[in-house]
């Protein structure tokens, strides 16, 4: 078992380092950086004081030095510019240039700066995933029960009328992209057409205080996207359990039929669902960006837009390595609960 | 002129797709009456999930086909806009309508006073091309890439999967911000990324015919020649465009698509063919162990033969199901595009477009977001009913 978490782990590190790479050099194109010089510069500058800008702020080096020094392990530059001044990548206000430490990057703790948000990406990164971080929990407490309640009891009974109906009701859920289901919950519940204004059709004072008539609808509106196919699977692995022999023996015996379902055919379906809720998180984190940008919420969701949208590479970077990590992190959660679970797969 | 009631509104939306009615009944009369002679696709029409998925289905095609083609159903042109009829409700009056105009707005009017009901007739037939199309395209890519892997397993196999992993923890937000952006577009990176993954139907197909009349060289070399020349045609047009940074065949390019939608076109091919590749492994390394693979292994035939006649028919229930299940993902995927107004012209009448759009006024005037909205529901939901349907049925077997 610890060889396989570490071969695991060396996958993911692997993975994690080669995503940031194609990020990194995605946003370091060349019209990328022309971008930035003149949101820093002005606008009306030259293509030959654009060139000179990013020389002068080492852009213009090789992208494996660059992506080096992002990382922390390559020293960062020390460049005496066209203009004579002296920069040093891991100079600040604070620390003068011949003060500065060799190394700065991700891995010891220096994200960058955020030239939209003015701020240390860290920082940012850091609240606004508090606040994602609220959401998805509440995501969490709404979607995984409900979806289990309905995948078992659909799945406990295969064709009846409680399934037919639960299953039409998982498919649409399916069907229903957030944007969608967003759109249609906001009209009905929060627009004066409906005239019902049960809910706000914004969340944007749910991330200092989160209250049921704000927060409701975002939460409402990630959690039905997931459900309905955690709610499919768990319903398709309940059938196959509940047709096993086991469960017949234990019908035959005399046991009623609740404390079958309950005991008996309950833990075995519920190892297929485990797995897939860990792997919706890719999922959920598409429904998240869409949601917080739809209900205006100022997570992670909604900085990754503006950060794309501003061309602010520091602050996308940090946010993509954030999320890069979140996938995969629940990936090895998935791979290694599901070889706890289920006793019949080997790691070997 | 007086204000419609919905009633009315009702009506008018039915009698306007007319043509669409009389379409679907004659494909329903034909189909049924022909059942049992139709295969897979006529046992369709025993389920009545599948009926259903399949009506919604064909309610779009046909929609998009007759408004993209023939310029029926719409009632206004979806791009021009009429003084007086910014946001206004469903069912109003045209102001200042001439003879030959339609009197009505029959779902109201959106923030540039443009028919809503029109938009939303012409977005359907931008979905109806594109969903299916780059769908296809992830399905030669993820074929012509699976079937090795999970066929002949090994080192192969090993560097495609960590390759299709690497693209499947990406979150596609992030991806299509950074794929899908003019600055990017300026470095043809899209455009690159068209060159390798639109070869692969040219790869697919040439594979295909060679491998099986490899031991009739005249009749293969027919086969190859008509094939790639009409294939290769149409592959050196989609890459090729005047202005761009690909203009090597300037002299044979047919027609030009438009640059953001090729970006789009891309990026969503991009995102799909990682997951059809790993199922396309799985089913590989499942039939391989079959006898008849063994028989054709038997009998001498070379590897890219028994994959693609021997396996690739034998997993063809799985992945027609698949199929269906992903036009409807892309068709999410592209609202998605839209609604971050991402790839193509912000004025296009895409769903995703328009719901982005009318969203910022969505707790006065819901219409003009909530019209595409449903249609693209719609849309998604026949074709998670059509894919259960067919699943239901191809197991029966």
């Amino acid at each position: 078992m610890g060889l396989f978490i570490l071969k695991r782990f060396g996958v993911m590190v692997m993975t994690a380092l080669c995503l940031t790479f194609i990020v990194f050099f995605l946003t370091n194109l060349y019209p990328n950086l022309e971008k930035l010089a003149k949101s820093e510069g002005n606008f009306r500058m030259s293509d030959e004081e654009v060139a000179s800008y990013l020389g002068n702020n080492g852009y213009l080096r090789p992208l494996p030095v660059k992506y080096g020094e992002w990382l922390g392990v390559w020293p960062g530059y020390v460049i005496t510019g066209s203009d004579g001044k002296t920069r040093a990548r891991c100079a600040t206000i604070d620390i003068p240039v011949d003060q500065a430490p060799t190394f700065c990057g991700v891995l010891q703790g220096d994200w960058g700066f955020s030239n939209v948000f003015k701020d240390e990406v860290s920082s940012i990164v850091g609240t606004r995933l508090g606040l994602t971080g609220k959401l998805m929990f509440w995501v969490m407490v709404l979607m995984i029960p409900s979806a289990l309640i309905v995948g078992v009891l659909a799945g406990m009974k295969e064709g009846s009328k409680l399934d037919r109906s639960l299953s039409s009701f998982a498919i649409t859920t399916t069907a229903t992209p957030e944007y969608v289901s967003g759109v249609i919950l906001i009209t009905v519940f929060a627009s004066s057409a409906f005239g019902l204004k049960w809910f706000k059709g914004t969340a944007t004072q749910a991330a200092d205080a989160a209250t049921f008539e704000n927060f409701f609808l975002p939460v409402l509106t990630i959690a039905l996207y997931g459900m309905g196919y955690i709610a499919r699977m768990t319903r398709a692995s309940m059938a196959e359990v509940m047709t096993a022999q086991y469960i017949r023996t234990a019908r035959l015996k005399g046991v009623s039929f609740r404390n079958v379902v309950m005991k008996h055919a309950l833990r075995n379906a519920l190892i297929a669902p485990f797995t897939v809720i860990m792997l919706q998180f890719p999922w959920l984190l598409n429904g998240v960006v869409i949601v917080e940008t739809l209900f205006n919420y100022k997570g992670v969701g909604w900085t990754l837009v503006a950060a794309a949208g501003n061309n602010d590479i520091e602050l996308l970077l940090g946010i993509s390595v954030v999320s890069v990590m979140v996938v995969l992190i629940t990936q090895l959660i998935s791979d290694i609960g599901y070889v706890y679970l289920n006793p019949r797969i080997s790691v070997n | 002129m007086e204000f419609l009631s919905w009633i009315e509104i009702t009506l008018r939306v039915l009698t306007q797709f007319a043509p669409v009615w009389v379409a679907l009944i004659v494909t329903f009369i034909v189909s049924i009456k022909y059942k049992r002679k139709l295969g897979l696709y006529g046992k369709l029409f025993d389920s009545s999930i599948g009926m259903i998925g399949f009506a919604i289905v064909m309610f779009w095609v046909f929609t998009g086909t007759f408004a993209g083609l023939f310029d029926m159903i719409m009632t206004h042109d979806p791009l021009s806009q009429v003084s007086g009829m910014k946001n206004k409700v469903p069912g109003i009056p045209l102001r200042g309508a001439e003879d030959g105009d339609y009197a009505y707005y029959l779902l109201g009017g959106d923030n540039l006073a443009r028919d809503v009901f029109s938009r939303m007739v012409a977005g359907s037939t931008i979905v109806i091309v594109i969903a299916p199309l780059a769908t296809m395209f992830a399905f030669m890519v993820g074929i012509t890439l699976g079937l090795p892997a999970g066929y002949f397993g090994g080192r192969l196999d090993i560097g495609l999967s960590f390759l299709a992993n690497l693209i499947l923890a990406f979150p596609v937000i992030l991806l299509f911000y950074l794929l899908v952006t003019p600055e990017i577009r300026m470095t043809g990176l899209p455009q690159y990324m068209a060159v390798v993954l639109f070869s692969f139907p040219l790869i697919f197909s040439t594979v295909l015919i060679n491998s099986r009349f490899y031991i009739v060289p005249q009749q293969r070399n027919l086969f190859l020649a008509v094939t790639l020349v009409i294939l290769g045609m149409l592959y050196i047009s989609l890459i090729n465009e005047e202005g761009s940074k690909i203009t090597l065949f300037n002299a044979i390019d047919m027609f030009d698509v438009d640059a953001g939608l090729l970006t789009v076109f891309v990026s969503v091919v991009f995102v799909n063919s990682p997951t059809v590749f790993r199922i396309v492994r799985g089913l590989a390394m499942d039939i391989k162990t079959r006898d008849y693979v063994a028989a054709a292994q038997t009998r001498g035939e070379g590897p890219w033969y028994i994959m693609l006649w021997e396996i690739l028919p034998n997993a063809r229930g799985p992945l027609i199901v698949d199929f269906c299940l992903r036009i409807g993902y892309t068709t999410i995927l592209l609202g998605t595009l839209g609604f971050f107004g991402l790839g193509l012209a912000p004025e296009d009448p895409n769903w995703g477009a328009t719901i982005n759009e009318g969203r910022k006024l969505l707790s006065i005037y819901p219409h003009p977001a909530l019209v595409p909205s449903i249609a693209l529901l719609s849309l998604v939901l026949g074709l998670n009913l059509l894919a259960d349907g067919l699943r239901e049925e191809s197991l029966k077997d």
